[in-house]
């Protein structure tokens, strides 16, 4: 299998296909056929990414030219893809993680009508042609293709049910805080441009050596805002939570595995700049951790199944951020990897709840689901442990990691960065068992019809969550750190070539390595304090009655997301508006309008003025005559 | 005598046409001042031409004296013309309306 790096392009082209076969066909296609349509296209772009990757495992690397994409003087930019490690991770986990929630949706799905059907399977497959697009290029420009295209499938997916207004203005949020952030990325290229002339990764990686530190501060810190925006951190992480109007398979992929990982790929591609850049570095680290906090106990108090893994999903992505941050850039994309897996098991197997529940998405309306749907109920288990970090978990290797290298990544500061994370993720396994112990334990308190509903669901919907939490469980062991197995990190060796540059500028910098001892008593501490946390969650809620007394104080402020949505609303959304309605009634209506207007008032003014001299006397037409005999005489003899 | 003697009376009648022209309301009269503007001209150009003749310029010359004097016979066929279509388009505005007043061919107002 040696040229199967050759037909590459088939591996985003293929979901481009089923995109425009759905798109297209969707008033004439079966369900069963848009379904295995969908599902099927990208199940081949699995088999061959899988083939990708073992070449990639076997060294081999390349990057493929197609064809001159903009061709302008001395710019130019060719439409490349680059097959390496990083990228050929990522393709697996799109594919695979796409693949199993494919056929998830089919049953998920099903109420639909077939051209609407079709619809969502042809939105999901152009989804995943970007989201490929985007890993796969091998300069700034393709991967901003893909980067709007995922944006634009975001804004398509969450307002699938485009009859409901409320969805529709959640799309737009998200579609727009999207758009904030892509600003700062098209600037960043175009500052690429300007000082090196080209956007190749490898050849603008080649010549960071010219760029001065202002230069560097100045890209990192555009890209990275662009990260923001599309990863949900602080301070454009609000349409996340909204965005959980969208079918659940659909959080799942984008808000959850996928979409919400292109900032941290693309971050994790350029860490040659960000590790030139420690002023950026540290910006990261801080509004990951703060956005990690922030969203940790946001979530301890919401009561929507969805709510609560969407703030997880944010607070997590704040932990794969201060990973880059302190430049642990294997850590985060391990993080990335596993993450994809447990928190997808979580929304699918939320979505067999809710599926379940018909429609029901408040947990005080649940309780006691254990008996009725026992596959559910062990994988969503799986998962609830993964992402707590209980070893030997997934979650566990990769949450370490991250945590460790925040530790030992500054004498003075990083020890503060470790505590604030590890009290994250005491609070993230208290809220998911709060989560699950709500769910699944305790009483049914919803109503009796619903009650009467409640059933396991079919295998297109448990399949993938038995598939899921397999991977949950074992994900984690390809990147045993040090202390356990000597040589056991695999995937750190695996990636080691891209990230190559930054490690010696980490080790020019002199960068301390921890001594066994402190890393066992870090990962006790932080085992121990989940232990803990998730047993008086499991504790607390197991019995759980709903009560309809108002929170108040504290638990009122969290629950209330911190005001935050208020804020944006006064500050910024209000007068916006108010000022896109001023330029709405005096430009627009009494300006341009009255000047449109006013031309066509003028035209009949004159001609009705001008219709006076037709006034049938023979006459006055003789006057007119001679007067314009007298004038020509004039001109000629005059002028 | 002085040409400009001759220029003087060729204006006044020329003037005296246009006036008339403009404010008479019978058409019979309209039609003799347009003969006189006619005219007018013919007068001019006989003046220029004996003007012509007893200076330099007719004895380098000769036909600058008599081409104006031609001329004014074109001027007189095609008065004769235009005066034959006129008074039978008068003619045929008296069978509709029943009388030569100009004012009363306003059909095309508005």
């Amino acid at each position: 299998m040696n040229n199967v790096l050759q037909i590459v392009w088939l591996i985003p082209l293929l979901p481009l296909v089923g995109f425009l076969v759905n798109g297209l066909g969707r008033n004439h296609l079966s369900k069963a056929m848009s379904g295995l349509i969908g599902s099927g296209v990208i199940l081949a772009s699995f088999i061959i990414s899988f083939f990708v990757f073992l070449q990639v495992l076997n060294g081999h690397m390349q990057v493929l030219h197609y064809f001159d994409f903009i061709n302008i003087a001395a710019l130019k930019i060719g439409f490349d893809f680059q097959v390496d490690q990083l990228s050929s991770l990522f393709l697996l986990i799109i594919t695979g993680v796409g693949f199993l929630i494919h056929v998830y949706s089919t049953s998920y799905m099903h109420e639909e009508t077939a051209p609407h059907f079709a619809r969502y399977f042809a939105f999901l497959n152009l989804f995943v042609f970007s989201m490929l697009l985007l890993v796969l290029g091998a300069n700034y420009v393709i991967m901003f293709i893909g980067w709007e295209g995922v944006g634009l499938c975001s804004y398509l997916l969450i307002g699938y049910w485009f009859k409901n207004q409320d969805y529709t203005k959640a799309a737009k949020k998200a579609f727009i805080m999207n758009r904030i952030g892509d600003l700062g990325f098209l600037l960043a290229v175009f500052w690429f441009i300007s000082k090196t002339g080209s956007v190749d990764y490898h050849t603008v990686f080649a010549n960071v050596g010219k760029l001065t530190t202002t230069d560097i501060t100045g890209i990192t810190l555009l890209l990275f805002v662009g990260a923001t925006g599309k990863s949900a951190q602080l301070p454009l992480y609000t349409w996340l939570p909204d965005a959980m109007a969208g079918p659940t398979p659909v959080s799942a992929l984008i808000h959850a595995a996928t979409m919400v990982t292109a900032g941290i790929y693309m971050i994790a591609r350029s860490n040659v700049l960000f590790s030139m850049a420690p002023l950026t570095q540290c910006v990261i680290a801080i509004i990951g951790l703060a956005t990690a906090l922030l969203a940790a106990t946001i979530a301890l108090k919401q009561n929507d199944i969805k709510k609560v893994l969407a703030y997880s999903t944010v607070s997590q992505l704040g932990y794969m951020f201060l990973a880059l941050g302190v430049g642990a850039y294997t850590g985060a994309v391990f993080h990335v990897m596993t993450h994809a897996f447990f928190k997808a098991l979580m929304f699918l197997g939320a979505g067999s709840v809710i599926h379940a529940m018909g429609g029901e998405q408040d947990m005080r309306n649940m309780g006691g689901l254990k008996k009725y749907m026992p596959i559910t109920q062990l994988t969503f288990l799986l998962g609830c442990f993964a992402i707590a970090g209980m070893p030997p978990f997934s979650g566990f290797f990769s949450k370490d990691e991250i945590l460790a290298a925040a530790y030992a990544s500054n004498a003075t500061t990083g020890p503060i960065l470790w505590a604030v994370g590890v009290i994250t993720a005491f609070m993230t396994a208290y809220y998911m068992f709060r989560l699950y112990a709500m769910t699944f334990r305790g009483n049914f308190r919803g109503t009796h019809d619903q009650q009467h509903h409640l059933h396991e669901s079919p295998a297109a919907i448990t399949i993938p969550l038995i598939i899921l939490a397999v991977l949950a469980v074992i994900g984690g062991w390809i990147g045993i750190p040090e202390i356990f197995v000597h040589g056991g990190h695999r995937l750190e060796a695996f990636l080691a070539p891209v990230f190559e540059p930054s490690a010696k500028i980490a080790a020019a910098h002199g960068h301390e390595h921890l001594s066994h001892s402190t890393e066992y008593i870090l990962m006790a501490i932080s085992v121990i304090g989940a232990l803990i946390a998730l047993t008086f969650a499991w504790k607390k809620f197991s019995n759980y009655t709903a009560s309809n007394k108002e929170e108040t104080g504290m638990g009122k402020v969290l629950s209330n997301k911190w005001y935050v949505d208020e804020l944006y609303d006064k500050v910024i959304v209000n007068p916006l508006n108010s000022v896109a309605k001023y330029f709405n009634n005096v430009f627009e209506k009494k300006g341009v309008d009255g000047l449109v207007n006013g031309v066509g008032k003028a035209v009949n003014y004159s001609s009705r003025q001008i219709r006076l001299l037709q006034n049938g006397q023979v006459s006055t037409y003789v006057f007119l005559m001679v007067l314009g005999i007298l004038v020509l005489f004039i001109i000629q003899l005059f002028l | 005598m002085d040409i400009k003697m001759y220029i003087g009376l060729a204006v006044a009648l020329f003037c005296i046409g246009i006036v008339g022209v403009l404010t008479r309301r019978n058409a019979i009269i309209i039609f003799m001042c347009i003969e006189l503007m006619l005219n007018a001209v013919n007068l001019l150009l006989v003046a220029f031409s004996k003007m012509h003749a007893a200076s330099a310029v007719g004895a380098a010359n000769p036909s600058v004296v008599s081409d104006a004097q031609v001329f004014v016979f074109f001027i007189m066929v095609v008065a004769a013309a235009e005066v034959s279509v006129g008074l039978a388009i008068i003619v045929m505005m008296y069978r509709n309306t029943h009388s030569i007043d100009v004012n009363f061919l306003n059909r095309l107002k508005n």
